[in-house]
């Protein structure tokens, strides 16, 4: 028996949007007992029909024109206020992307799992703290007692999305509307809280309603699957059909741009050294003046080689020290001690007047392409900016950003544009292309395809292999994600607490990894889909 | 976090020598020869020689400076050049009326103007919230003592309810004719802060509106106005409270203010007394007194952030 | 989200500058404000040639209510209210506009250093503690009365007071852009401090310094006038707003309207520069609401 079943919804935006409907005619069922996927790229539709059925989306903005969606039979399009609040929670309930933002950080977690019990029960506040003291050992948080009296702040990301979970089952609902529950959390924990989903989801036999952009988690943990595009379902059915054979070519090129596990073959780079690092230590903070202050070490003792023509991956979950060792050998902070060698040469030390003449030969790309260029400067002045720097004129340094404009696939008129005029897979491109103009020996790319879409992540991670080899580039390319890792890296490290547990080469690694933390990472990657799936 | 405490306690220590070293260079480096400004310009060679030696103007500069600050240190703020009383004596002799005018303003404006920035958050766009920003507006652009001859104009001499003037104690002539005396000022004074709180309330909650946790709440079937007073309320507290410590700052210029126009023989009255009477060790004695009180103050509201928002643990 | 561009905007860079002052006129506020500010100054300005001396004394008729001598009446020296008070706005004026600018250039000098230079950062900021914790009137009160009232040294005592704000918003500007990605790519390709500062940090810092210097524009009106009130300010052989309310106090009982009159004024004036602010901020960066004031 369906317990959801949305008909023909069709949700407007407000006028002067980029299209004229959130979602147009989306018809979608969950099961007793299921799980259904709603998987799609930013834009899709797919959060606006999630919270379209919780009746959370901002009715000012986005109006439900026509369908209906009816819980249990009810439509909750024609319901009023008071009903609509007595199902949230009772009958369905939703977690969020952010544990983090979707607890409130001022009140106590047992407390705010127990207001769920106070606004739809009569229970006393003994009785309830028992029901929340049960539903936090349900989802298999340690010392409930204690954690009752946690503030949001004070828990991991894992465990605040417990919370998040136990706050959503107190009541029992039929429904659990999950929005990209994992995806702000480490691999590792993602890994945990799909298990843990599943687990309760067969153990009630609840629906489940699963929002999600990767396949891996798809196939993780989803029995059906719709696929969203523009608005629209383009494609729906169970797992095995979808992820099997998908009919779709939209489906089908999104599933061909999930990277896989398995590495391909490389060849060995020869080239000459042209990055080291020596015992590279960071650490933060310093004795206070009263006791013992705070010290924080977020790299230790890191070593590293890249050759010409090598791409070393950095893999770690948040906090391992990836993205510091990136920035120490950027000189962007300065490293507490060790050595880093461009060609030989030790920087690590040097004073911002003799650093500058180095700074032309390593280049770096950041994560986010929303806040890597000036919004007041055109694409061509963010470019022009560093080959100025170094003397070059103006109109060379133009013709050489035109040239350059090609070589990332945009055209040369792009210069003359603001960044805001592009999407966020361009802007990365352009940044490539500002890294480039400095000619510069060493790439550094910092999670650079961390905030894109699938699909443009693929054609992202294509270009930077192609200008690799174009332009004979050492690479240092630092992510989170081991399916990327395995696609463009030719050797890998893998950190974990500012220190690198495990290196060698990637398909090596990969195949018989030494360290029981590359193990876990490598167990916890969502999905290994393929025809095997 | 007592560790936190005592450091927080221990900066305001530079603070205050430096408000100290301020208003120390004030005199000095003001033009002419400070002993003659201070004696004024009926005085007579051997008035300024007095009072050159009664101040220590012959000593260097730093050996001044330090004198002062020790006799600071033991609680002397200087002594009145005229009635030759201690400032710390007419300051205690003065300070009810302003303390009691303070306290009944910050009350009324706290009780007043948040609930009215609630409302205005809460129904933002609407008729109340447009009413609400127009007064505060307004609040900010007319000046207390305009606003205070307006408000004798119509309840004193128009209808002839209130006072137009004077203060009476609660302590020793009841807490009637205190109020009946007090409530005009009171208003007065309040309104800048009732614009101030109402649109630092108003802001804050609306954005604390926006957060996520808020959507949880609403997520869980909880009603709008329980989201309101125990989720939204509680989070957008610190920045409130925060703009009521920088507006003791304003409450301190307007208290002088006010107490001119309603004739409240307080603190106020001291100072503008003080500097018809070119009485400077009363000015310097009270614009440090202020000072300290402002520090004071801000130094309390710090730590009440911990426990506002028990994210700020230090 | 596809990998497409969106409308190419033709001369966007030329166009900026300009569309901004034009988006900002398109605003309520800004417009109505603006109009009632250009009205005011116009009086101020071109006022005093077309009204009597306001210095003239007419003892024969003093204190006289509005309209049966003069459109706003006499004070106690016989004097004509109206032509005083249209003399005064120029003080008002010129006080408001010299304090906004120099309070925001000196607050914008110091608060780059501050934020760029971490050295200095403590020093300077502890010196606007201090400064902050001074209550500006007093301070200005004993400035003006250790210095002597002229027009110099009541800008001066009011432009100090409101130095410490200006230097905490650009160094919060300054501290979250210089975190940017684009500032460390800056860095990266090897563009120099004082270029960085002024490229990508000081574009950053004009929109709520527009905004800030409006609000102290009519914050220093306020101070201003209350200091002539207190009998602080500018001396009254040059009429001011406040000095014109301090001299009605004696016979406010008798003569309200001494008071009234500049005082409406005041309020309208400060009103349209506050409701130029809001509506600025609105404009230019909803984002810098929650710091002002």
């Amino acid at each position: 028996m369906s317990i959801l079943e949305v008909t023909n919804l069709t949700v407007k935006l407000p006028d002067g949007a980029d299209r004229p409907f959130a979602i147009e005619d989306v018809t979608l069922k969950v099961e007793k007992g299921q799980i259904l996927c709603i998987v799609g790229e930013s834009g899709s539709g797919k959060s606006v029909t999630a919270f379209s059925v919780m009746g959370l989306a901002d009715r000012r903005a986005l109006t439900p024109v026509s369908g209906t969606i009816k819980l249990d039979g009810e439509d909750i399009l024609d319901i009023d206020d008071a009903r609509l609040r007595k199902l949230r929670g009772e009958k369905m309930s939703m977690i969020f992307q952010e544990p983090m933002t979707a607890l409130n950080p001022v009140l106590r977690v047992g407390d705010q799992i127990s207001e769920m019990l106070e606004i739809h029960t009569d229970l006393t506040r003994s009785q309830r703290k028992t029901r929340v003291i049960e539903a936090m050992t349900d989802v298999r948080l340690p010392d409930p007692e204690k954690m009752y009296r946690s503030y949001p702040h004070q828990l991991s990301g894992g465990q605040r999305q417990r919370i998040m979970i136990a706050m959503a089952l107190t009541l029992e609902p039929q429904l659990l509307i999950a929005d990209e529950p994992t995806t702000a959390l480490d691999v590792t924990t993602q890994a945990q809280i799909l298990k843990l989903i599943k687990d309760i989801q067969r153990r009630k036999g609840m629906g489940v309603m699963f929002i999600t952009h990767d396949f891996g988690v798809v196939a993780e943990i989803a029995d059906h699957v719709a696929v969203m595009k523009h608005g629209r379902i383009v494609e729906q059915g169970s797992v095995a059909e979808v992820l099997g054979a998908p009919k779709d070519p939209y489906t089908q090129k999104l599933i061909a741009a999930v990277p896989s596990m398995i590495p391909p073959e490389r060849e060995v780079a020869t080239g000459q050294i042209a990055l080291e690092t020596d015992d590279l230590v960071k650490t933060y903070g310093q004795a206070g003046l009263l006791g013992q202050g705070r010290v924080v070490k977020a790299v230790r003792e890191v070593d590293l080689t890249v050759r010409r023509g090598e791409t070393l991956g950095i893999v770690g979950e948040s906090g391992s020290g990836k993205s510091t060792v990136a920035r120490c050998i950027m000189r962007l902070v300065d490293p507490t001690s060790g050595e880093v060698l461009i060609n030989g040469e030790n920087i690590a030390s040097l004073r911002e007047g003799q650093l500058r003449s180095h700074r032309r030969d390593i280049q770096i790309v950041f994560q986010d392409p929303y806040r890597s260029l000036n919004p007041r400067r055109t694409v061509g002045q963010s470019i022009v900016e560093g080959p100025v720097n170094f003397g070059l004129s103006m109109n060379e340094a133009k013709a050489r950003a035109a040239e350059l404009m090609q070589v990332v696939g945009l055209s040369p008129d792009a210069l003359e544009r603001f960044p805001h005029q592009f999407s966020g897979g361009q802007r990365q491109r352009i940044c490539i292309a500002r890294a480039l103009a400095m000619e510069p020996m060493i790439l550094i790319a910092d999670e650079a395809v961390s905030a894109l879409d699938v699909s443009v992540q693929a054609q992202v991670l294509d270009l930077l292999d192609d200008v690799r080899k174009r332009f004979d580039l050492a690479m240092l390319f630092i992510t989170h994600d081991l399916r990327v890792a395995a696609q463009i890296c030719d050797r890998i490290m893998v950190m974990n607490k500012g220190e690198v547990v495990e290196s060698g080469f990637t398909s090596t690694v990969y195949a018989n990894p030494q360290h029981d933390y590359t193990r876990a990472l490598l167990a916890a990657a969502p999905g290994q889909i393929g025809p095997a799936a | 976090m007592t560790r936190y405490i005592i450091m927080r306690v221990l900066s305001t220590i530079p603070v205050m020598v430096l408000v100290a070293l301020f208003v120390f260079l004030m005199l000095r480096l003001a033009p002419g020869d400070p002993a003659s400004v201070i004696a004024g310009d009926y005085a007579t060679a051997e008035d300024v020689a007095r009072i050159r030696e009664q101040l220590g103007l012959s000593d260097p500069i730093v050996v001044q400076f330090l004198r002062w600050v020790a006799s600071l240190v033991q609680g002397d703020l200087g002594t009145s050049i005229f009635s030759g009383k201690p400032v710390t004596e007419l300051i205690g002799q003065r300070i009810e009326p302003t303390l009691m005018l303070a306290l009944t303003t910050i009350t009324f404006a706290v009780v007043v103007a948040v609930p009215l920035g609630t409302l205005a958050a809460f129904r933002a766009g609407s008729l109340v919230d447009r009413f609400v920003m127009l007064f505060s507006v307004g609040g900010f652009s007319v000046p207390v003592f305009v606003l205070g001859y307006i408000l004798i104009y119509i309840f004193s001499m128009t209808l002839g309810v209130l006072p137009v003037q004077g203060y009476k104690s609660p302590f020793t002539e009841g807490i009637g004719p205190f109020l009946y005396h007090i409530t005009l000022p009171s208003v007065t004074l309040s309104v800048i802060f009732i614009a101030l709180i109402a649109r630092m309330t108003r802001a804050s909650v609306i954005e604390v509106l926006e957060e996520d946790y808020i959507r949880t709440a609403r997520a869980k079937g909880q009603s709008e106005m329980k989201i309101l007073t125990r989720h939204a309320l509680r989070n957008a507290a610190v920045p409130v409270v925060t703009v009521i410590g920088i507006g003791i700052a304003l409450l301190i210029g307007g208290v002088v203010v006010t107490e001119s126009v309603f004739n409240i023989p307080g603190l106020g009255r001291l100072v503008l007394d003080a500097v018809l009477a070119r009485d400077y060790p009363i000015i310097q004695g009270l614009i440090l007194f202020f000072s300290f009180v402002y520090i004071f103050i801000n130094l309390i509201i710090d730590l009440s952030y911990t426990l506002l928002d028990p994210r700020i643990r230090y | 989200m596809t990998d497409q561009a969106t409308q190419p905007a033709p001369g966007a860079a030329a166009a900026k500058d300009i569309s901004l002052a034009r988006i900002a006129l398109r605003n309520r506020g800004v417009f109505w404000g603006g109009a009632v500010l250009l009205v005011i100054a116009l009086f101020a300005i071109f006022g005093p040639f077309f009204v009597q001396d306001p210095t003239a004394l007419n003892p024969i008729n003093r204190l006289k209510p509005p309209g049966s001598e003069g459109l706003f009446g006499t004070d106690m020296l016989g004097r004509d209210v109206f032509s005083r008070v249209i003399n005064g706005a120029q003080v008002s004026l010129v006080v408001g506009l010299f304090v906004a600018v120099i309070a925001v250039a000196l607050g914008l000098f110091l608060g780059l250093i501050a934020g760029y230079i971490r050295l200095m950062d403590a020093l300077i900021m502890r010196l606007m503690d201090g400064l902050m914790s001074i209550p500006a009137i007093l301070l200005a009160i004993a400035m003006i009365s250790l210095a002597g009232a002229t027009l110099t040294t009541v800008v001066i005592a009011i432009v100090i007071p409101e130095i410490p704000r200006v230097v905490r918003l650009v160094r919060s500007v300054v501290l979250t852009v210089r975190e940017e990605p684009y500032v460390e790519a800056a860095i990266s390709a090897g563009t120099r401090v004082p270029t960085i500062l002024v490229r990508h940090v000081l574009p950053n810092t004009i929109a709520p310094l527009i905004v800030q210097a409006t609000y102290i524009c009519g914050s220093a009106m306020l101070t201003e006038s209350i200091l002539g009130f207190l009998g602080a300010g500018i001396p009254p052989e040059i009429p001011s707003w406040g000095n014109i309310m301090s001299e009605g106090r004696t016979f406010f009982q008798l003569t309200p309207w001494i008071i009234f009159f500049p005082g409406i004024c005041l309020a309208v004036t400060v009103l349209a520069v506050n409701v130029v602010g809001d509506g600025l901020r609105d404009t230019l960066d909803p984002r810098i609401a929650r710091n002002m004031r």
